[in-house]
């Protein structure tokens, strides 16, 4: 059995496999470089001012801008951050330092559970909450919406970094005779700052560029903002309409509004993803 | 912090420091206000989960009571009022086809990243090379979509579909005109988008084997392939089947992409009869259609009603990739 020749075939599949592997790593990379490059060279010659500074033209004529949808994504990272990042932070307190029950295990899986579902599904839920019960589509309800996909990251990240803090600190501060609530808000989270800033920055990085869950809340729209219970427009929801749009200068714009986009989530992504680098000494997996 | 010496300090501190400093009683108030802060942070998410069912299916409620069973078995698809009739079956065949694609050929390449990361590649480009990986992950869905509009629709159209249409066409699932907006165009931009979790996870499990596991196939004289498929990747194997089923859960529930390269047929030709055919997944349908249902009709109803049936899958696959993976992380492979 062991003859020279089996050894052989043994190296050669070994040779094989090991070169597949290299394989898929070039196939998987493909499609990154072809996105990123195709997003410059095609966005590239759609961006100029007024591009960035006045809302859609009339459709089926070349002009107009994405100024309003770049507003519309403003206004909604900061509204979901509103709501979001209060409750994901005292969440991932809880689950941190007081956690270690029935009650913190049920949360921590369902927020696993949450954070892998569907965004359409939430966009949905909000609609028959919120969407049907005000009888408008509005940036409430995209912030809702939003906040509900926010929620799980910035609970998961909050807990890992509370939890990196030394005991050495909270007992430090307890034989102090501070409070359990002092300690932890004026000496466990800040210590804890830079990890939960940077989970709030990966949970805006993915709600910037989410489109489906923003079809049944805020709608979109040709104009700037108004109140928050008018629709809005998204940078997202720009790009999918001007890509379904029949125009060559449509196409443009949509590319101008990806390069935008991508321009926002990979660089808040990549700062964030460094910072944690920086802080934990290894990126927290999301 | 152990359960044991939590409850050590609140004795401490009501007992001892309080007396001691004298500090006022509002400060008690205080950690239990603040615990209560917190648990209702917590609770939340229960909150939202319980709704997120209830909710759903309150708004589907209208379409199952007309249609009963048969909103599942049923091939039509017809909003025009006084002919309303729906029926979800085409599309959830559409979710399970080009969920299909996308692991059959996600999954390969994605063990080939993670076996590459975590086994071969030298340690000098691994940490850039994951990097770029997770990077995937970052795109927005929609600039997938733009993306494979204007750019991977070609590729499929020009190297996949007009060879098989050509040599093997007369086989009913590779019949069809190749345009490129298919099912397999709809699968296979899934398969990437589901390359960075799949591998991603499957590199953490494979790095979180015990070197003696290798170590024990090498004394063998195992060469380093059959090291990796002997000792790692059968020692991690129920780790890699929650990856996997982490990233179904992915492409099952993936909308903005699949849209935009799908197709979108409705009714009985959405049925996923050819690859090369234009097909629906339930996540499109809802996208697609979400903005021009009449509110007064059943059409939001049943598209809600098809929402409801994604909220099921996505929830029985998310808890079953959960547990999977919570049990490899209890036997201490993972972390």
């Amino acid at each position: 059995m062991w003859s020279e020749t089996n050894y052989k075939i043994r190296k050669f599949k070994e040779r094989l496999i090991l070169a597949l592997t290299v394989v898929a790593v070039i196939l998987a990379i493909i499609p990154l470089l072809s996105i990123l490059i195709e997003v410059v060279i095609r966005g590239l010659p759609a961006i100029s001012i007024e591009f960035l500074t006045s809302p859609p033209g009339i459709i089926g004529q070349p002009g107009g801008g994405i100024a309003n949808a770049i507003q519309g994504t403003f206004i909604l990272i900061g509204l979901s951050s509103l709501i979001g990042v209060p409750i994901g932070v005292l969440a991932g307190i809880y689950l941190a330092e007081f956690g270690n029950n029935p009650l913190g295990r049920v949360v921590r899986f369902l927020s696993d559970v949450l954070m892998q579902m569907p965004s359409i599904v939430i966009g949905i839920f909000v609609y028959v909450l919120v969407v049907l019960a005000l009888g408008r589509f509005s940036p409430i309800a995209g912030a809702i919406a939003l906040s509900i996909i926010m929620l799980p990251i910035v609970i998961k990240t909050t807990e890992e970094s509370v939890r990196l803090v030394p005991n050495l600190l909270r007992e430090g501060a307890l034989a102090l005779g501070l409070r359990r609530w002092r300690v932890i808000l004026s000496i466990v989270v800040p210590a804890a700052k830079s990890g939960v800033v940077t989970g709030v920055m990966l949970a805006i990085s993915r709600i910037a560029g989410e489109t489906a869950p923003l079809i049944m809340t805020v709608l979109g729209s040709q104009w700037f903002f108004t109140s928050l219970f008018e629709p809005i427009d998204a940078l997202p929801l720009r790009i999918w309409r001007l890509a379904l749009l029949p125009y060559e200068y449509a196409h443009q714009q949509g590319w101008g509004a990806a390069l935008v986009l991508i321009a926002i989530v990979l660089t808040l992504n990549v700062v964030a993803k460094t910072l944690t680098k920086i802080s934990f000494g290894r990126r927290v997996k999301i | 912090m152990e359960k044991g010496d939590k409850e050590g300090d609140t004795n401490l501190s009501e007992v001892g420091a309080t007396r001691l400093l004298h500090l006022p009683s509002i400060s008690l108030k205080g950690d239990t206000l603040f615990l209560a802060l917190t648990i209702a942070a917590a609770t939340s998410i229960i909150v939202i989960m319980a709704l997120l069912i209830i909710k759903i299916y309150e708004g589907a409620a209208p379409v199952f009571n007309r249609f009963g069973f048969s909103f599942l078995t049923s091939l039509e698809w017809n909003p025009v009022e006084g002919m309303e009739a729906y029926g979800a079956l085409p599309y959830l065949l559409g979710t399970l086809t080009t969920s299909a694609i996308a692991l059959i050929v996600g999954v390969p390449i994605s063990l080939g990243v993670a076996i590459f990361l975590a086994e071969i590649a030298p340690s000098s480009i691994r940490a850039p090379l994951s990097y770029v990986i997770e990077l995937l992950a970052a795109v927005p869905s929609v600039i997938y979509g733009l993306w494979g509009v204007f750019v991977f629709r070609f590729w499929v159209r020009d190297l996949i579909e007009v060879p098989l249409s050509t040599y093997l066409g007369f086989i009913p699932i590779f019949s069809g005109t190749p345009y490129g907006l298919s099912v397999l165009t709809g699968g296979l931009i899934l398969a990437i988008m589901i390359i960075p979790t799949v591998s991603a996870v499957c590199r953490e499990v494979l790095l979180a084997v015990p070197s003696t596991q290798r170590e024990a196939a090498y004394s063998l004289g195992a060469t380093r392939w059959e090291a990796i498929r002997i000792g790692v990747l059968s020692y991690a194997r129920a780790g890699i089947v929650g990856a996997i089923i982490l990233g179904l859960g992915r492409a099952v529930g993936e909308t903005m992409a699949v849209t935009m390269v799908i197709g979108n047929a409705v009714g009985p030709a959405a049925l996923p009869t050819s690859l090369l055919k234009a097909g629906q997944t339930m996540a499109s349908l809802i996208a697609n259609e979400f903005n021009e249902a009449d509110p007064v009709s059943l059409h939001p109803s049943a598209l809600i009603g098809v929402g409801f049936i994604l909220l099921i899958s996505a929830l029985i696959i998310n808890v079953a990739a959960q547990l999977l993976i919570y049990r490899v992380r209890a036997k201490g492979v993972v972390e």
